[in-house]
């Protein structure tokens, strides 16, 4: 409902007969998708300016007169030109719009070359789902196609295969209105026009990968993804990057339980339309080799990871130097294909552990919780250990931080833009969930106080429950000696470090893909993920892990959490529904400040 | 008609200082009062001069005819920041040489004009921009705008008045498309020159962001007249407007006719706007060449297309070309195509231009323009289907015919002489192709 300058009038525009409200500033495409018409287009997106130079959009508008009269312009206009009005009329489906589509469709499909079947953008290829509804099935070329080279090194991340280019200049603008770096430019005149980059100056900005999901075609193309998998093998699953507190929307697709691409999605509450190369390239931290596959649990008579352990006569769980589990008898040559879950032994150890620990001296237990730990998990750890004494102690665990906000577009001089006229920001804290681990720390410990601040000096603090969860290496010196000749040393983390190699129980966790919950980013707005991969090995989600330590009953389930969260804690309240939309939910309003 | 277009006996206004020593200095112009209708306008409001451009009827002569005290009149009047006057120079289109000429020979006429617009529109700076070719112009013209500034009648306080003006020369790269007049910004401004997406229009948001407005270089000569001698005599040459039909704007002034192609004597004549075209090659151009009949006329610069034999007796005004299917008047640049030329050389040729010039920024001219020369290029290859000329003029149907279709006018262009082509010459289409007749050279340089 809106509110024109005439007063209690609702904007309304007709669409093909069917009519829909429209907004203060949408073009025709905007209020086509309204009444579910996709208007084709090319050049038009949505973050950046308009050039209507793609032509395909082109449809016929009209007027209605104040008699109700229906006045249409006569000639064909660009949707993505047109500024609808209260009372515009828009057709999408007269003969002379057929005709311009089908035409248009024809006129690119004549240098196009035929790659189809080598082309990485096929099954999500503008040109081809729109040749499909609106273009001609034969083609009348009987003259030779312009050929081009390609440019496999346009840019560090992107290849461009010249000749499938459609010169919708997306990408141009994007350089220039979003990363500001300009690289990508239009060289030679008409029909033989490229897509190319100045001698030596090769795209690498750090928002380059983008130009590839804004390129409708198969021109640009991500040399990371590259002839690995076709797209309709890939099932999408929407998600947050876990790269930096700004928190992208993304969808990580995958198939076959392997993440092939992340990929931005658009809202408008978090961060816009796209996403930064570091994150959008970095997951291959998911699949390496190098990750806890299993739970060690290390017994007391020996400091080796590989001893056995006998638990009331029950089978023998041995640990070879892999930390994988194998069971007893396999030893004697005969090959046991029984899987044997090492998990309930290992966790109702870590229970009992935790329990002694925390009667020897509750004070003298610390949790340190990692930045990268979902709000439910954190919430569930830490409700658990305040529950079983309230003098146990929670830290916020180190925040990863690299540089400083990237800010962009850039300036011809490459200067960064003034914060409020940022575009996107690459921001310098590298974990997605600083602000809602500290909101739980408030909450259960009264003060967010740092595992560095807590270990500055001495500290008395001689059992420890680790959780880490980084993508990469975490444990410095200081971090080490800090947590030196520990009682009890728990680790729950996805890469070994110094810490897992001499912890007494080691909880194989999950990455980002392999569980779900919720991240809140630098300015408080509260976004879930969902589950894309099941966890490597035997890895387990942190959530599953800490649903069985703690005993609750069921699996554990982020929506549930989250209403359990907002009758607890006041600062989530908004998590009442468990539901956080497609766009996340502000915890904090903007007028609010972070600090 | 009146008695004016009794041709022969026309007295050139545009070219009337023609041949005289040193007709292009400031000190030949002034001796011949030049000068006397920038001290006037200055005299005069602003409102005034606009008032008095649009009472004289006067249209662009840089191809589109758009009344040009309309035009001024589109410019905000009470903005502060600058206003621009753009001065197209660029005149690329094939056949035209009259804005050549007028700077070659009398920059100071069309200067002048330039001053006086500029002051009618609150203009603070003109941009001159003149196509890179136009080397001699160039240099005639910074040595005209030097003298002006020297005496006064250019920089600040313009003959003592309260107007300043400057004047920058702006020398292009040899791309048709800078004529188009948002093309001619952007390259103004240091950038491609892909025409511009209207609204908004270079009145409200043109050159650097700021109102601008382009004008030809024979009409600012004929502002300098018309303010000399007033709308009345202005109307009075030309031919007027149509009473019965409110639409027409009317055809007046002189016109300065680039005659050119298989005649004996090409050239530029200035004649009343309305004389024929077979009048202009019999009378003025001294006949068809080597005793040959004209089988095509292109009224004014190729983008209008061609006129056929049978058409010849067509006034060559705003209106007249329009009624035999071309385009317009354009920049009434006549070539004449005798009887043993080719068609399909002509079109070839015309959609070579074409191709080459297209700027590629939207879908259907980069390729349809390209598209069409190849198709020519096969036919002339010997290797025509009948059904070509059919998709030929499909093509030209998509590409500029249907109002919309693209961004700027280019495409209209290349679109109609394939257009006129078709209709007025299908059967000699047809039979170059059943014929299977090959070219010498079926692909020339610079097409694609």
């Amino acid at each position: 409902m809106l509110q024109t300058k005439e007063a209690a009038v609702i904007a309304t525009a007709k669409v093909n007969d069917i009519e829909v409200d429209i907004g203060p500033r949408e073009n025709a495409i905007q209020v086509a998708r309204k009444a579910g018409v996709e208007i084709p287009h090319y050049c038009w997106h949505e973050a950046l300016s308009v050039v209507a130079s793609c032509r395909m959009c082109l449809i016929e508008v009209g007027e209605t007169k104040p008699d109700g009269t229906i006045a249409m312009g006569g000639k064909l206009v660009p949707a993505c030109q047109t500024p609808v009005k209260h009372g515009m009329v828009i057709k999408t489906e007269t003969a002379k719009v057929v005709t311009a589509q089908a035409m248009t469709l024809e006129f690119l499909l004549l240098n196009h070359p035929l790659d189809c079947s080598i082309c990485d953008q096929a099954g999500e290829c503008y040109l081809q789902d729109y040749t499909f509804k609106f273009g001609k099935a034969k083609s009348r070329l009987n003259e030779p196609k312009i050929q081009r080279i390609d440019k496999y090194h346009i840019g560090e991340q992107i290849a461009l295969f010249t000749d499938r280019c459609v010169m919708c200049t997306r990408c141009v603008r994007f350089t220039r209105e979003i990363s500001g770096t300009a690289e990508l430019q239009v060289v030679a005149r008409g029909s033989v026009e490229e897509i190319d980059v100045f001698p030596g100056m090769p795209c690498n900005n750090k928002l380059a990968g983008n130009v590839v999901d804004l390129c409708p075609v198969g021109a640009l193309c991500s040399k990371d993804f590259l002839y690995k998998k076709r797209v309709w093998w890939l099932k999408s699953q929407k998600s947050v990057c876990p790269g930096c507190s700004t928190g992208c929307s993304i969808e990580v697709d995958q198939n076959d339980n392997q993440v092939y691409r992340l990929r931005p999605r658009a809202n408008p509450l978090a961060q816009g339309h796209f996403m930064c190369d570091e994150g959008r390239f970095g997951f291959r931290y998911i699949q390496d080799a190098r990750r806890l596959r299993t739970p060690i649990l290390k017994t007391s008579s020996t400091q080796s990871p590989t001893a056995e352990s006998k638990m009331n006569g029950q089978q023998v769980v041995s640990l070879n130097g892999n930390g994988q589990a194998h069971s007893e008898t396999a030893k004697n040559g005969v090959s046991d294909l029984a899987v044997i879950d090492p998990w309930p032994t290992v966790i109702a150890a870590a229970r009992d552990k935790i329990r002694s620990a925390i009667k020897i001296n509750p004070s003298d237990f610390a949790a340190v919780l990692s930045p990268m730990m979902s709000v439910e998990e954190a919430y569930l750890l830490a409700a658990y250990l305040k529950g079983l004494d309230a003098r146990v102690r929670l830290l916020l665990g180190p925040i990863p931080t690299f540089g400083v906000d990237d800010r962009y577009p850039k300036s011809a001089s490459g200067s960064a833009p003034p914060s409020d006229k940022a575009k996107f920001t690459i921001r310098a804290e590298k974990c997605p969930n600083r602000m809602g681990v500290e909101m739980i720390l408030r909450h259960f410990q009264g003060a967010s106080v740092p595992f560095e601040q807590a270990t500055a000096g001495s500290t008395d603090i001689k059992a420890w429950y680790f959780v880490g969860g980084y993508s990469q290496g975490w444990v410095t010196e200081k971090i080490a000696k800090a947590v030196s000749h520990p009682t009890l040393l728990i680790v729950q983390d996805i890469f070994p470090s110094p810490l897992s190699m001499h912890a007494d129980i080691v909880l194989a966790s999950a990455a980002f893909t392999e569980r779900e919950g919720s991240y809140v980013n630098y300015a408080g707005l509260a976004q879930a993920f969902q589950v894309a991969t099941r966890p490597i090995g035997d890895a387990r989600a942190d959530g599953r892990i800490l649903y069985e330590l703690t005993e609750r009953r069921g699996l554990f389930n982020a929506a549930v959490v989250r209403k359990e969260i907002s009758e607890v804690i006041p600062a989530f309240r908004r998590f009442a529904s468990g539901d956080l939309g497609l766009n996340g939910v502000r915890l904090i309003d903007p007028k609010e400040t972070y600090s | 008609m009146t008695d004016n277009i009794n041709s022969t006996k026309f007295e050139p206004v545009l070219l009337g200082r023609l041949g005289r020593p040193n007709s292009a200095s400031l000190a030949s112009y002034q001796a011949d009062g030049g000068y006397s209708a920038l001290r006037k306008a200055l005299t005069m409001t602003q409102t005034q001069i606009v008032d008095l451009v649009k009472d004289s009827g006067l249209r662009g002569r840089g191809g589109a005819g758009f009344p040009t005290g309309l035009k001024w009149s589109f410019l905000p009047q009470n903005i502060s920041g600058p206003i621009y006057m753009c001065i197209n120079g660029d005149e690329s289109e094939p056949g035209t040489f009259n804005n050549r000429i007028l700077i070659e020979e009398d920059p100071h006429q069309v200067l002048e004009g330039i001053v006086i617009g500029s002051y009618a529109t609150r203009a603070t700076t003109a941009y001159f921009y003149l196509r890179y070719e136009y080397g001699r112009c160039y240099r005639t013209l910074q040595k005209a705008v030097d003298e002006m500034y020297a005496a006064g009648l250019l920089g600040k306080n313009i003959l003592g008045s309260d107007y300043s003006l400057d004047i920058h020369l702006h020398r292009g790269a040899c791309a048709y498309i800078c004529g188009e007049e948002t093309g001619l910004i952007e390259s103004l401004e240091g950038k491609r020159a892909w025409p511009r997406i209207k609204p908004p229009f270079p009145a409200v948001e043109g050159a650097f962001r700021r109102p601008t407005v382009v004008n030809n270089v024979e009409t600012m000569a004929c502002v300098t007249h018309i303010v000399n001698r007033g709308a009345e005599w202005f109307k009075s040459i030309g031919v007027p407007k149509d009473p019965s039909n409110p639409r027409d704007a009317g055809s007046y002034g002189p016109k300065l006719y680039c005659i050119s192609g298989h005649v004996n004597k090409p050239g530029l004549v200035e004649l009343p706007l309305g004389v024929t075209a077979r009048e202009l090659i019999d009378q003025h151009a001294g006949g068809v060449w080597k005793g040959r009949k004209a089988k095509a006329v292109v009224p004014g610069g190729i983008s209008m297309g061609f006129m056929s034999a049978d058409e010849l007796d067509t006034p060559l005004d705003f209106a007249g070309p329009g009624r035999v299917g071309c385009l317009g008047l354009g920049t009434a640049a006549v070539v004449v195509i005798d009887d043993h030329t080719s068609m399909v050389d002509v079109l070839y040729n015309c959609c070579r231009f074409f191709a080459h010039e297209s700027c590629g920024q939207c879908t259907p001219c980069r390729e349809g323009t390209a598209w069409s020369t190849k198709i020519l290029e096969r036919m002339r290859a010997g290797r025509g289907k009948i059904g070509d000329i059919d998709l030929l003029l499909e093509i030209s149907g998509s590409i500029g015919t249907m109002p919309g279709t693209t961004i700027c006018g280019l495409a209209d262009g290349a679109a109609w002489p394939i257009k006129n082509a078709i209709q007025k010459f299908r059967p000699e289409l047809e039979e170059y192709i059943r014929s299977g007749r090959k070219a010498e050279a079926p692909q020339l340089a610079g097409a694609h």
